[in-house]
């Protein structure tokens, strides 16, 4: 049976408008609305998907999801498992803030290691909070396997030793075999998580996440090393003022834009 | 040179990709001696290199160099920089942050246990400490953080392309000749069987002086008529928010955004498009932003220098009119 990593990372909810999004810069720290609780990042929800399709295309598999963090919203990351993911393994713990990428990373290898390794780890193209795209290239880089970036479709071969991978590439897309095991990021490109079942919240509810602390994984001191100290964080502001075009009704606003735009020599 | 900054510049079709005189711009900001390594086989032309102001480039010579992105993934590039590195330890290694050099300086900065630093678009050597520190959008450029390396090991620095203008500089550089040849990637390689291209409709994105773009407002793909219309007219290229992609209105190749692509026309004009930051973030060079959208409180309206409030079914084809009507 082929045993599937899915790397998903709470995250805080990007549907949140512009206007709403306050940081406090004393503590370099975002500070969510209050009621908004946090998300599964959407890439990642996508590479779960990627993981339930290979099943539902009749490959055998074990679903893994491994999670680093600490205040975790247990019915947030009990989603994966809702939609049909077996496991759910969160390294829970206070060190987790002060990771780099290199750092989760060592953690994310180290843990699915200690869960006796995966023929596959899916992660997304990148997490929404900090936008580093980093993560499963380092992953693949420390497990020391194939990597394959921007994945839109994932398919076993025949004979079930590789994959055939779509990825989205400059201009259009590439066909990739690749060799198992692997680390692969998946986009947006792929679709959208399915929805959850009744069924399936209720199976998710009852199981219980297996949770660890970086101590338990044996990997001694991976934080930061001093590598990358975040010195400020801010919200930028937008100087543009908006000049509002208005005419007798909406089209007569349509007609003095293009009016407007021309004497502006914009179009 | 055991310290300074070494520039990974990517070649394309035997010459300098348009990032690399950004990424010398941008290194200037930190070291004004900073040497660009590049990646070549025997196509590449040196006359390319004229101007291109650095004083030193060296080339890293290996015959499937520009055959890299052969696996699909960069995994010869990357080795191909990690030997430049361990042969010239660099104090900082600055690449763009492309597809390719996404996965380059992770692997580097993973390879040598380096801080990694994505995407910045400013860079800047701190007065009291002496040391760089690069400012990077975050949380989808909600936010912008800064970083400071605070430990003696090797610094790695992806710059987000378009972020600083292109160096123009005279002078020829000198060329030393590295021969990697016998770098070769180990383990298991995944094997690129097709390039597919999907050539997008009309004019490319990144090349158009005016972009048009739609978003969720225009409530399905039947209104992306209205707006190629418009393209038509305005001789603009046709983009899209994610959300209008994700629904299958109209393509991926184009949608403009943080994980779309970046443009910069003299005017960008948009139709129901709340100007989510994740969206900005590909349009922030955009010199002037036109919006139509229904509601006046939408974040665009905050970088937009013309608005128009109102539904997009009654402005849009009066404003299309319009426009044909000039000369
Ligand atoms: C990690 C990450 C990366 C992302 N990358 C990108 C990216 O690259 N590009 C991108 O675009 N998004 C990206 N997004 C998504 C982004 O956060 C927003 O969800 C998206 O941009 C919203 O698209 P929209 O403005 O079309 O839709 P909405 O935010 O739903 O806005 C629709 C607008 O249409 C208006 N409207 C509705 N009806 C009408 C009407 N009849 N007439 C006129 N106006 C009307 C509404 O007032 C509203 O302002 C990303 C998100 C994440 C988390
Ligand atoms: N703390 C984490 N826990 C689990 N997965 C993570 C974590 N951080 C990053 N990842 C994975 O790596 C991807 C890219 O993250 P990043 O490199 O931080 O942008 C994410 O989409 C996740 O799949």
């Amino acid at each position: 049976m082929l045993k599937i990593a899915v790397c998903a990372k709470q995250v805080p909810d990007t549907d949140i408008p512009p206007s709403q999004f306050k940081v406090d810069e004393d503590g370099l720290q975002v500070v969510p609305p209050a009621g908004v609780p946090p998300i599964v990042n959407g890439f990642d929800m996508n590479a779960v998907e990627a993981a339930l399709r290979l099943r539902d295309a009749g490959v055998e598999c074990e679903i893994v999801i491994f999670s680093v963090g600490n205040a975790f919203a247990l019915d947030v990351m009990k989603k994966p498992l809702a939609i049909g993911a077996d496991r759910l393994v969160l390294v829970d713990d206070e060190e987790s803030d002060s990771l780099d990428a290199l750092g989760t990373a060592r953690v994310l290898a180290a843990a699915i290691e200690q869960d006796g390794g995966a023929d596959l780890v899916l992660a997304g193209r990148q997490a929404s909070d900090w936008d580093q795209a980093h993560v499963p290239i380092m992953l693949s880089e420390l497990m020391s396997v194939p990597l394959v970036t921007l994945v839109r479709n994932l398919t076993m071969s025949e004979d079930g030793d590789s994959f055939e991978v779509e990825r989205v590439a400059e201009g259009g897309c590439q066909r990739i075999e690749c060799p198992m095991p692997a680390v692969m990021t998946v986009t947006n490109e792929l679709g959208e998580a399915r929805y959850a079942n009744l069924r399936g919240i209720m199976a998710a509810t009852r199981k219980r996440p297996e949770t660890r602390t970086i101590a338990d994984l044996g990997i001694g001191d991976v934080a930061n090393d001093g590598r990358l100290a975040m010195t400020r964080l801010f919200v930028p502001v937008s100087e543009s003022t908006v000049e509002f075009i208005e005419g007798e009704d909406e089209a007569d606003a349509g007609r003095l834009l293009a009016l407007r735009l021309r004497e502006a020599k914009l179009i | 040179m055991s310290s300074g900054v070494l520039i990974v510049g990517e070649v394309i079709d035997g010459g300098l990709h348009p990032t690399v005189r950004q990424l010398v711009n941008a290194a200037g900001q930190i070291d004004r001696d900073a040497s660009l390594c590049l990646a070549v086989d025997d196509a590449f032309d040196v006359g390319a290199l004229e101007n291109v102001g650095v004083g030193n480039v060296i080339l890293l010579e290996h015959p499937d160099a520009a055959d890299d992105g052969v696996d699909g993934v960069y995994s010869l590039l990357s080795e191909l920089v990690c030997e430049a590195v361990a042969q010239l330890e660099p104090s900082s290694v600055m690449l763009a942050k492309t597809d390719a050099g996404s996965v380059v300086s992770a692997r580097v900065a993973a390879r040598f246990g380096a801080g990694l630093a994505a995407d910045c678009i400013d860079l800047a050597v701190n007065p009291s400490t002496g040391r760089v520190a690069v400012t990077r959008p975050v949380h989808g450029g909600n936010a912008l953080a800064v970083y400071e390396f605070p430990g003696d090991g090797l610094q790695v620095v992806s710059v987000r392309p378009g972020a600083f203008e292109a160096e123009v500089a005279d002078g020829i550089p000198e060329v030393e000749r590295v021969d990697v040849s016998g770098v070769s990637v180990s383990g298991a390689v995944p094997v690129l069987v097709e390039t597919v291209s999907e050539a997008g409709e009309g004019i490319p994105l990144e090349q158009a002086d005016v972009v048009v773009s739609g978003g969720r407002g225009l409530g399905g793909p039947e209104p992306f008529e209205n707006l190629r219309e418009l393209c038509g007219l305005l001789n603009a290229a046709l983009g899209a928010s994610r959300a209008a992609c994700d629904a299958g209105w109209i393509d991926h190749s184009h949608q403009v955004g943080l994980t779309g692509k970046s443009i910069s026309p003299t005017t960008y004009i948009t139709v129901g498009i709340s100007g989510a930051s994740q969206h900005m973030a590909g349009c922030s060079s955009a010199r002037n932003i036109v919006a139509i959208d229904k509601d006046r409180e939408a974040n665009i309206f905050s970088h937009a220098r013309y608005g128009v409030v109102g539904d997009w079914a009654k402005v849009l084809p009066a404003f299309t009119a319009a426009v044909a009507e000039l000369d």
